[in-house]
């Protein structure tokens, strides 16, 4: 009998049928835009008509969408994985290891030496979704993608978790004119790093390997990128596109006939069993009272005249889309403007600009100002008089528009921002995280996904009758929720209604935190792109149970806010710097990528040359590149604390060389150790700085994806010390740190106190390596030279316990001598910046948060704002033990929240807090850290950070904060004023 | 924002034990049917909570950071769903939570729990803290040591039930006899703890091969059975609500489940506070009376062990034995979450024939990095045939993809199983 496999994946549907010696008579591949039940008939009823004729078959189904189908009409079963192994056996045997990409799957089979099948988690999102999404984002489709990326000439660095992560660091490339082909290079690296970190764990891949699935078929590139990580040759062999497929056939065994399959599946009623929510419009009269409230939301506009006199330009730049907005002396909208930037906003500005000359001959231009991602790129190109951060944009559009306004929320492209304004100045600011930037163009790619434009698609869902309930989280498991409310029969207007109320629901609970509208005020402003969107902008209504304002312009707010900026700080003779007509005209860009050669950061920098020979550099860390000079590092803790940590030098040493892993909490205790084992008579070898090379060495042996960034740094650390010929490598298992008495407890978290566990576990490179990860307590320093003395006893007999005692005494000595340094240093720092004038900033992080691979220069890039950087260990001294609302038992947090409490008791300090993504405890930190300080009137900053390097976001909160500081004394001044002239 | 203030919440009084009724989450289903027979017996109005269903992970997610993890979520948002259910009388209703006081985030739940509830309009609801540890010493809510007798011996029954239940449901002849079995000796035991028996160890150890015998007369078949190890994060290992009905899901996939009881990681707590003193220092009786009470919980396990075994039934590893089973793959110094114990269920399991284990945790839990993904290539080093999957649960990790990862170890498990009867 023939036999015939389906493989139902989250993206395409594959169907083969082979004869009785197993010949394929016939395959197929489409994509199914998830009309799974329909396709599948369709296949099983051409299956009958143009092959089996009435004939059975030995039929199974496949593939991650297939589990709840094949259940349907009572056909067997096979897993994916489990299916390709039986493929790969039976066509290519003695293949040892098979990789296999699909659209949201990512698996790699070791066959020989010990069965292991391993597939991605449920965070590291999708492959071929991944690569269709970035794609998108170069406008491109992904034969010419890999067409493009064949040229390639380098690689950047793209965090390759997520594809939320990938899409901020290659987003920033395109608007800075990175080159596409390079870019295009750069992500499919990106999947190979993302395929052999997240799913080798520490297994290497060697011998006849294959490759499988629709990417790897597709991209040449692709292939060559995974061969040369590997270091391998990797075989695509035929019908790879056909192997899960076949090996569902092979598999077969229970004959059908698949007219029958198919009826069933026609009979197979969606049974609509997923959770769901309201509808989002009950009627059509309820849409007309809603599009009626919000059509008097509107600017004045006039028309563009001649004589409408001196105008200001604004504009902003965002992520994915160019706006521009005209006004006129009363901050009339006389011209707007809003495109797609196609990954080079200067063209699109320049066309713009000319078109305005050209329209307008006696066109006068008082000021322009530009914002957004691109603003500096804009400002360089263009000569325009001011930039302005674009939280600060958006707030002077908003407050115009509505004076008392105390909620902004702005969903654009890429990015949400929202801010609480309080007594005029923004109070507080919400971005979205790197992880959760679920925006407005995570609709479109939905919608594309499934085979609409947005606008359609969200209007699809204005009418549902069950919303399909989605929940709030990260974008990259969406796909999955999605996936499930197809298999449970959810329609496609359902699904669409999901998807925009989930946008409301990740700005409000991710990104906001709030749960009720009074914590966000009584006039809401909305504003950005996506709120055009009917459905997002009621279901953003009735979550919160509010009518809110959204103005005419939402998508526009950027530009206008930037437009009023300008007009404010000119008079109407002013004469803008902007570039005229005949500069335009001989406008170029040369765009160059190049390696500063700076300092050891070798930061990949982007160089635009205009026409008139001005340059803008970005990827810079530091303004070496741009003027010559280091960065004046003297008032900035972290840069001190890095200076002080490499003093730590390895001395001559009789009794061996000992190396320790700088990494984690060895950021704060190296003094102590790197003593101890001095004065014992090692000789003690620090790992290298940490640099992304040496994280990559060490990413195959990392276990579990989710970890933080820090603690996966540490396999790197290893790696390197492995090498260095060491007689031992040193690195504790410390339950608990060092008693400071701020809270009611000193643990370390438990990835910080037991991390080493997972080293020796996992990295096979300790295997021939004395590595000692005993458990110590040095918070019980009376009880720590018996326990010291048995440990050592172990790997270096005869270290007597006196001996020990002794580097015992000195170890504790040298760390209080290095702490007291740092508060020190600390407290000069916070002295000389009152004196200067200076804002002062705690960036208030966790000891390894100096090593500059895990903060991405955040602490230099406060310190080029001119600000006073000190560590929150550095001030936390200054605080006693205090109530908090959460258990306060991790020392490194208990000086987290003394730092926050000094903040609400002086004036002149402000907290940014570091936050590591994947950290479990910050969860529970931040929020309490938020409310210390809120209690205090001082405004709360947060910066996520991972492996991910663009500061551009980090960028924008720092800004803000500064600019919401400035206004904040600027508004008490002037009170202080009126209070002087009433006196 | 309703302001929290630190140390101003309600506490939970001595005299509330008669005018409140206290709402307890739900867990291990088994272990807390019969706990609240044990509560009320000591004189509080308990109730168990049974409510599930979208919104109160919805709920969660309103009032708790999103990033915590699932079961404070989960557990949060069952408490809210429950007081806005209105089947409560709002200023007579005290909640209880567990608290283990390790160096995991979970010892925050309780705090995370008394903000929520104070955002979410309940101020006034008291929140009292279980815990062995010695936190909230001001709560009126007090393990007394006939209270803890009680629990202890509701946590002895609970696991000989699970494990009888486990290996007989499987093979049953008529489908239904075990469940039905254990439902009746839940409410003997309920009689027996009334009239103040079966509780000291040596009732206990009398009482269990009468359990046993009873299981052993249901009729069964013996069919080779994929044997599957579930092991985890305490709460999303047991609870039905935080691991999406696991052991239903791999019943209907036609397997024989082996969750390990709920002692062990009693014992691996009380345990931690010997072996701290023993690694880093401390007061004598810090090591002395921990082992003392373990050896009293000892004498209790092998006669449950005996008793199953005397019945034809496998019979988990002892605590004592557990304790062993790490050596040269993790240090028993790993004490945060449920640490080395975990690890060590997976080896007793891989050991004892459940080679197919599921880890269940919930996304991005911190230990779990460490003793659960971090110790698998360990474990399969030592142990080949190990067949170990992780699963992340979240609010939003969906069922489709934990069940294809699960089916994808099935699989695996099937092919050896077929292979073996051959």
């Amino acid at each position: 009998m023939w036999k015939a496999g389906l493989d139902i994946g989250s993206t395409t549907i594959k169907c083969v049928v082979l004869d009785e010696e197993d010949q394929l008579i016939y395959t197929s591949y489409e994509r199914h835009y998830s009309h799974i039940v329909e396709k599948a008939e369709e296949l099983l009823r051409k299956m009958d008509s143009d092959f089996l004729h009435g004939r059975q078959v030995l039929l199974s189904i496949s593939g991650s969408a297939g589990m709840g189908l094949a259940k349907s009409c009572g056909v067997p079963f096979v897993q994916e994985v489990f299916a390709t192994r039986v493929a790969v056996n039976r066509l290519q045997p003695g293949t040892d290891c098979v990789i296999e990409l699909g659209g949201e799957d990512a698996k790699i089979l070791f066959l020989t030496n010990g069965l292991e099948v391993r597939m991605n988690g449920s965070c590291a999102g999708g492959t071929g979704a991944f690569i269709d999404q970035m794609a998108t984002l170069l406008k491109m489709g992904a034969d010419e993608m890999n067409e493009a990326a064949r040229g390639a000439a380098r690689i950047y660095t793209i965090a390759s978790r997520c594809g939320v992560f990938a899409k901020s660091d290659v987003q920033p490339l395109i608007n800075q004119g990175g080159q596409i082909g390079d870019i295009a290079a750069s992500i499919y690296k990106a999947v190979v790093n993302q395929t052999i970190a997240g799913l080798a764990q520490g297994r290497p891949i060697r011998g006849k390997v294959l490759y499988l699935g629709g990417p790897l078929t597709f991209s040449d590139v692709l292939r060559k990128s995974f061969d040369e990580s590997l270091g391998v040759t990797g075989l695509c062999p035929e019908n790879s596109l056909y192997y899960v497929g076949m090996g569902a056939a092979f598999y077969s065994d229970t004959a059908f006939d698949p007219l029958e399959v198919a009826q069933r599946l026609k009979n197979y009623s969606a049974t609509a069993t997923y959770a769901s929510e309201p509808p989002l419009f009950e009627n059509a009269e309820e849409l007309a009272a809603f599009r009626a409230r919000h059509a008097r939301a509107s600017v004045p506009t006039v028309p563009f005249v001649e004589d409408c006199g001196p105008v200001h330009i604004g504009i902003d730049s965002g992520s994915t889309t160019v706006k521009l907005v005209v006004i006129d002396g009363e901050g009339r909208i006389v011209y707007t403007n809003y495109q797609p930037n196609l990954g080079n906003p200067l063209p699109l500005i320049r066309e713009q600009l000319m078109k305005l000359y050209r329209e307008h001959p006696g066109l006068r231009i008082a000021s322009a100002t530009t914002t957004g991602y691109g603003e500096e790129l804009v400002k360089n190109a263009f000569h325009t008089d001011y930039g302005l951060v674009e939280t600060v944009a958006h707030f002077t559009a908003a407050k115009t528009f509505l004076p008392q306004v105390d909620f902004i929320i702005d969903i654009g492209g890429q990015d949400m921002k929202c801010f609480k304004i309080e007594d005029g100045a923004i109070s507080n600011i919400f971005l979205n995280e790197a992880c959760s930037s679920g925006c407005g163009s995570f609709l479109q790619t939905f919608a594309q996904a499934l085979g609409y434009d947005v606008k359609d698609f969200t209007a699809l869902g204005l009418f549902a009758d069950r919303p399909v309930d989605l929940g709030s989280r990260c974008t990259v498991f969406m796909n999955s929720s999605v996936k499930q409310a197809q298999k449970d029969g959810a329609s496609v207007e359902n699904i669409s209604a999901g998807l925009s109320i989930s946008v409301v629901k990740n700005a409000l609970y991710k990104v906001i935190r709030a749960s009720s509208p009074e914590e966000l005020g009584r006039n809401i402003v909305v504003q950005g792109g996506t709120f055009y969107n009917e459905a997002v902008l009621r279901a953003f209504e009735k979550e919160m149970g509010v009518e809110v304002i959204r103005p005419d312009i939402a998508g526009l707010m950027g530009a206008y806010g930037a437009a009023l900026h300008g007009a404010k700080l000119t008079s109407p003779e002013h004469i803008s710097t902007i570039l005229d007509l005949q500069a335009l005209e001989g406008f170029t860009q040369k765009v160059r990528s190049m390696q500063c050669g700076g300092c050891t950061n070798h930061c990949q920098l982007t160089v635009n040359t205009f026409a008139d020979g001005a340059r803008f550099v970005s990827g810079n860390r530091c303004e070496r590149p741009v003027t010559g000079k280091a960065t004046d590092e003297s008032m900035n803790l972290y840069a001190y604390k890095r200076e002080l940590l490499s003093a730590y030098t390895p001395q001559e040493g009789k009794r061996g060389r000992i190396g320790i892993p700088l990494c984690l909490n060895m950021y704060e205790l190296l003094p102590f150790w790197h003593r101890f084992f001095t004065e014992l008579g090692f000789s003690v070898v620090t790992s290298p700085v940490s640099s992304r090379k040496l994280y990559l060495d060490g990413q195959a042996t990392i276990p579990s994806d989710t970890a933080c960034f820090p603690a996966k740094l540490a396999h790197g650390h290893i790696k390197a010390l492995s090498e260095m010929n060491l007689d031992a490598i040193f690195y504790p298992c410390l339950t608990y740190n060092m008693d400071e008495q701020l809270g009611d407890n000193h643990y370390n978290c438990p990835v910080v106190a037991y991390y080493p566990e997972v080293l020796a576990g996992n990295c096979p490179e300790l295997e021939n390596t004395r590595f000692i990860y005993d458990y110590v307590g040095i918070h019980r320093p009376a009880d720590f030279v018996r326990h010291m003395t048995k440990i050592l006893e172990k790997y270096f007999p005869g270290i007597a316990r006196a001996e020990v005692s002794r580097a015992a005494d000195a170890a504790y000595a040298e760390y209080q001598r290095h702490m007291q340094q740092l508060r020190q240093r600390g407290r000069e720092i916070i002295e000389r910046a009152r004196a200067e004038g200076r804002r002062i900033i705690i960036l208030a992080g966790r000891p390894y948060h100096v090593d500059p691979e895990i903060n991405h220069g955040i602490d230099s890039l406060v310190a080029r704002y001119g600000a006073a950087v000190v560590s929150e260990d550095s001030v936390s001294w200054m605080e006693h033990k205090f109530p908090t609302s959460v258990l306060n038992q991790w020392t490194y947090h208990s000086r987290l929240y003394a730092a926050a409490r000094l903040c609400t008791e002086q004036r002149d300090l402000n907290l940014v807090q570091l936050v590591s993504f994947g950290c479990g405890l910050d969860a529970i930190t931040t929020d309490e850290t938020r409310e210390i300080l809120q209690r205090g009137n001082k405004l709360y900053t947060q910066i996520k950070i991972d492996e991910i390097t663009n500061l551009g976001a980090v960028n924008i909160r720092l800004r803000s904060l500064l600019a919401a500081l400035d206004e904040q004394d600027r508004l008490k001044s002037a009170g202080e004023q009126k209070e002087l002239a009433y006196a | 924002m309703p302001d929290f203030d630190p140390g101003q919440y309600p506490r939970f009084t001595k005299e509330m034990k008669q005018t409140h009724t206290i709402l307890i989450p739900n867990m291990a289903v088994l272990h807390f049917r019969l706990m609240k027979i044990a509560l009320e017996q000591a004189g509080y109005h308990v109730e168990v909570l049974g409510n599930c269903g979208s919104q109160v992970a919805q709920l969660g997610l309103k009032y708790v950071h999103n990033d915590t993890c699932y079961p404070a979520l989960l557990v949060i948002g069952q408490f809210l769903d429950a007081l806005n259910s209105g089947q409560y009388d709002l200023d007579h209703t005290a909640l209880l939570i567990t608290q283990t006081g390790g160096g995991c985030r979970a010892s925050n739940y309780i705090h995370l729990l008394r903000k929520a509830l104070v955002k979410a309009g309940y101020p006034q609801i008291p929140v009292a803290s279980l815990n062995f540890s010695g936190l909230e010493k001001d709560s009126g809510f007090q393990l007394t040591l006939p209270l803890i007798r009680r629990l202890l011996a509701c946590i002895f029954y609970g696991d000989l039930l699970m494990t009888l239940r486990n290996q007989v449901a499987p093979y049953e002849d008529t489908p239904g006899q075990a469940d039905a079995l254990t439902d009746r000796w839940i409410q003997e035991l309920g009689n027996r703890f009334a009239l103040g028996r079966g509780i000291s160890a040596g009732e206990m150890k009398r009482a269990f091969p009468g359990i046993v015998q009873d299981f052993a007369a249901i009729p069964i078949t013996h069919v080779p059975k994929v044997k599957v190890g579930v092991v985890g994060e305490i709460y999303v290992k047991y609870s039905p609500l935080g691991n999406n009905s696991l052991e239903e899901f791999l019943a209907s996939e036609g397997c024989e489940v082996n969750v390990p009881g709920l002692m062990g990681f009693c014992q691996y707590c009380i345990f931690n506070m010997s072996e701290t003193k023993r690694l880093y220092g401390g007061k004598a009786w810090e090591e002395f009376a921990p082992e003392f009470l373990l050896s009293y919980l000892d004498g209790i396990e092998v006669a449950m062990g005996d008793a199953l075994r005397a019945g034809g039934f496998h019979a988990p590893a002892r605590f004592k034995e557990l304790i062993k089973l790490p050596d040269g793959i993790i240090s028993l110094g790993a004490k945060m979450g449920e640490g080395w114990l975990l690890t060590a269920e997976m080896i007793e399991l891989v050991e004892s024939g459940y080679e197919n284990i599921v880890c269940a945790q919930p996304f991005g839990c911190l230990p779990n990095h460490i003793v659960g993904k971090g110790m698998v290539s360990k474990i399969r080093a030592e142990y080949p045939t190990a067949n170990i999957t992780p699963i992340d649960y979240d609010p939003s990790a969906t069922k489709v993809n934990q069940e294809n990862r699960i089916k994808l170890m099935l699989a695996v498990a099937r092919e050896r199983l077929e292979a073996k009867a051959q």
